[in-house]
């Protein structure tokens, strides 16, 4: 649906130039709910503008439902954006209007009739759950309120393509879900192609198919939402990765020598994470019957992305250190990560 | 009743008439060059906001050319704007005189200030604003009177008000090329023969005409913030 091929851009010239993106080769397929994550100042936003040309990148071609947007004129530029829908962060509805007038903006100088407008607007309202707010202002709107007419408005010209630019970043977190909710409702529903560019990992896990880690203006990491967490391989992933998950927690309560983490002759510290799609088995209850160790459980973080359970447990294991060795290796078949955070030596 | 004011006021009651006309003058003045003023103004500003670097319709060309223009003429002071604009006034309208030769003078010294309101009014919208609009696939002229226009119209309100009263203040000055008017009425009597309850009587006039400008101006303001 959306074909981002060796997109760069830069701005200013000479010594102050800036190479906002570097490169970038994206596609994103029809239907799907693709994230783009990265540190603010890694391009995201840039990247996203230049799907529907408001930023215009310097090389490079942008394909968006098979048509070349990067070498259309102004007027065909215009009726191709129609079928590109756009939130923002700060939500941009037009102070003036009325939710309504808000909705409605984008039909004018339709062909569709005044009664036909109203029943869109109508519609469309009632999609984003909204309608009792028709004749009120934006500034009498909540941020959540206002992101659902934003959402209205960017769906009333019956686009192909959702870019949703920060849009939950200015909300609260139980406001964020239910947009989010609402963004899943949307890509469900009308089967909209919808591109979510965040900083929150949350974000992510919560509604995307596949991500797109950008950091300094390239895509350093991309794929599977499950799989990026389950493995990420560079950095800038895992710090993202660490922000929604509390099993790095253990690092910081080591360093300040908590009483949790203060460990007797025989003990250790450990991390087992679930890295595959297959953690149903009963794993800690195994272990601990079949090799005869202890499992002390000291925090777990376990969540649902894509269906499939992910995250991990740290724990302190005891027991007999042959037994340990087996039993590691036996979580190993199984596909756990086995990770020895601390290991207090043997039991003299 | 009536002879008390002739004892406060006697020399504007003793010609009335005279002081109908120049009331009379100054609301013609201030009517024919506001509402040219407010057109060309409104023209100019909206153009060197989108001509600006980074607006819709950038082109450094133009804008630096106006944006020099207008500089240029905000910086004559009317009193030599009056006089230095006389043959233009000839060419337009026939006379360099009177309320006819007043107007194009008049035009000259408030479309360049009018223009910079309007510029300062569209300077308030939200760049997010502009760009939701081209995300819609709007083209420029409709955001210009979709967005730029239609959501600036309280500050755009504030600045005609301001431009409004600061011109009835120079059509005070037109009497210069015997344009008549208020001011005119005032130097001419009330300062020239040392009448000065006609001195008093204009002020309060003008007082009344800049309280109704501002009254209609905050009115407007009001309606239109939401």
């Amino acid at each position: 649906m959306i074909e981002l091929q060796n997109i760069s851009k830069v701005f200013g010239t000479g010594e102050g130039q800036v190479h906002a993106i570097d490169d970038v080769t994206l596609s994103i397929d029809k239907g799907e709910i693709f994230g783009i994550i990265g540190f603010s100042g890694a391009g995201k936003s840039t990247l996203v503008r230049c799907i529907n040309l408001l930023e215009v990148p310097t090389g490079g071609r942008v394909m968006v439902d098979s048509k070349e947007l990067t070498t259309l004129s102004a007027g065909e530029l215009r009726s191709a954006r129609k079928g590109i829908g756009m939130i923002f962060q700060h939500f941009n509805l037009m102070p003036s209007r009325t939710v309504f007038g808000n909705v409605a903006f984008p039909l004018k100088g339709s062909s569709l009739g005044r009664e036909e407008k109203e029943n869109k607007v109508r519609e469309l309202l009632r999609l984003v759950d909204i309608e009792d707010k028709e004749n009120a202002y934006p500034n009498q709107l909540s941020g959540g309120q206002k992101q659902r007419v934003a959402i209205a408005r960017a769906l009333a010209n019956d686009p192909k393509v959702l870019l949703c630019d920060e849009a939950t970043s200015a909300l609260d977190p139980q406001t964020t879900k239910s947009i989010l909710q609402l963004l899943k409702k949307v890509n469900k529903q009308l089967g909209i192609t919808v591109v979510v560019i965040t900083h929150e990992m949350a974000v992510i896990k919560e509604i995307c198919g596949r991500v797109a880690v950008m950091e300094k203006g390239k895509v350093v990491e991309e794929g599977e939402v499950f799989s990026i967490f389950a493995n990420p391989r560079e950095p800038v992933t895992r710090d993202f990765i660490r922000t929604t998950s509390s099993l790095h927690k253990i690092e910081g309560l080591l360093a300040e020598d908590s009483p949790v983490t203060r460990i007797k002759p025989g003990e250790m510290i450990v991390r087992l994470s679930y890295v595959e799609k297959n953690v149903s088995e009963p794993l800690i209850s195994t272990v601990s019957r079949n090799f005869d160790i202890d499992l002390n459980i000291i925090f777990s973080d376990i969540e649902i992305i894509q269906d499939a359970p992910i995250g991990g447990t740290v724990a302190i294991m005891s027991g007999d250190r042959d037994q340990i060795a087996l039993a590691m290796k036996y979580l190993a078949e199984k596909n756990v990560g086995v990770e020895v955070i601390q290991d207090a030596g043997t039991n003299l | 009743m009536q002879e008390l004011i002739y004892n406060v006021i006697p020399n504007v009651m003793g010609k009335l008439p005279t002081f109908y006309q120049a009331i009379g003058d100054t609301l013609i003045m201030a009517l024919w060059s506001g509402t040219i003023s407010f057109v060309l103004g409104m023209i100019l500003g909206v153009i060197i906001t989108v001509t600006r670097s980074g607006g819709i319709l950038a082109h450094k060309g133009l804008y630096q050319v106006l944006d020099k223009v207008i500089n240029f003429f905000r910086s004559i002071p009317f009193i030599i704007l009056l006089t230095g604009v006389m043959p233009v006034s000839r060419f337009i309208m026939g006379t360099a005189i009177g309320v006819e030769g007043a107007i194009v003078p008049l035009v000259f010294g408030t479309v360049p200030f009018f223009a910079r309101q309007i510029e300062s009014a569209l300077a308030e919208i939200d760049h997010g604003l502009i760009e939701a609009a081209l995300s819609m696939g709007k083209s420029p002229l409709e955001i210009i009177f979709q967005v730029y226009l239609r959501e600036s119209i309280s500050g755009i309100a504030r600045g005609t008000t301001i431009t409004a009263i600061s011109l009835l203040g120079l059509t005070a000055m037109a009497g210069v090329v015997g344009a008549g008017g208020l001011g005119d009425y005032a130097i001419r009597y009330g300062h020239d023969r040392n009448q000065t309850d006609v001195t008093y009587v204009t002020v309060l006039v003008l007082v009344f005409m800049v309280s109704i400008i501002q009254i209609i101006g905050n009115r407007i303001v009001k309606k239109n913030t939401h």
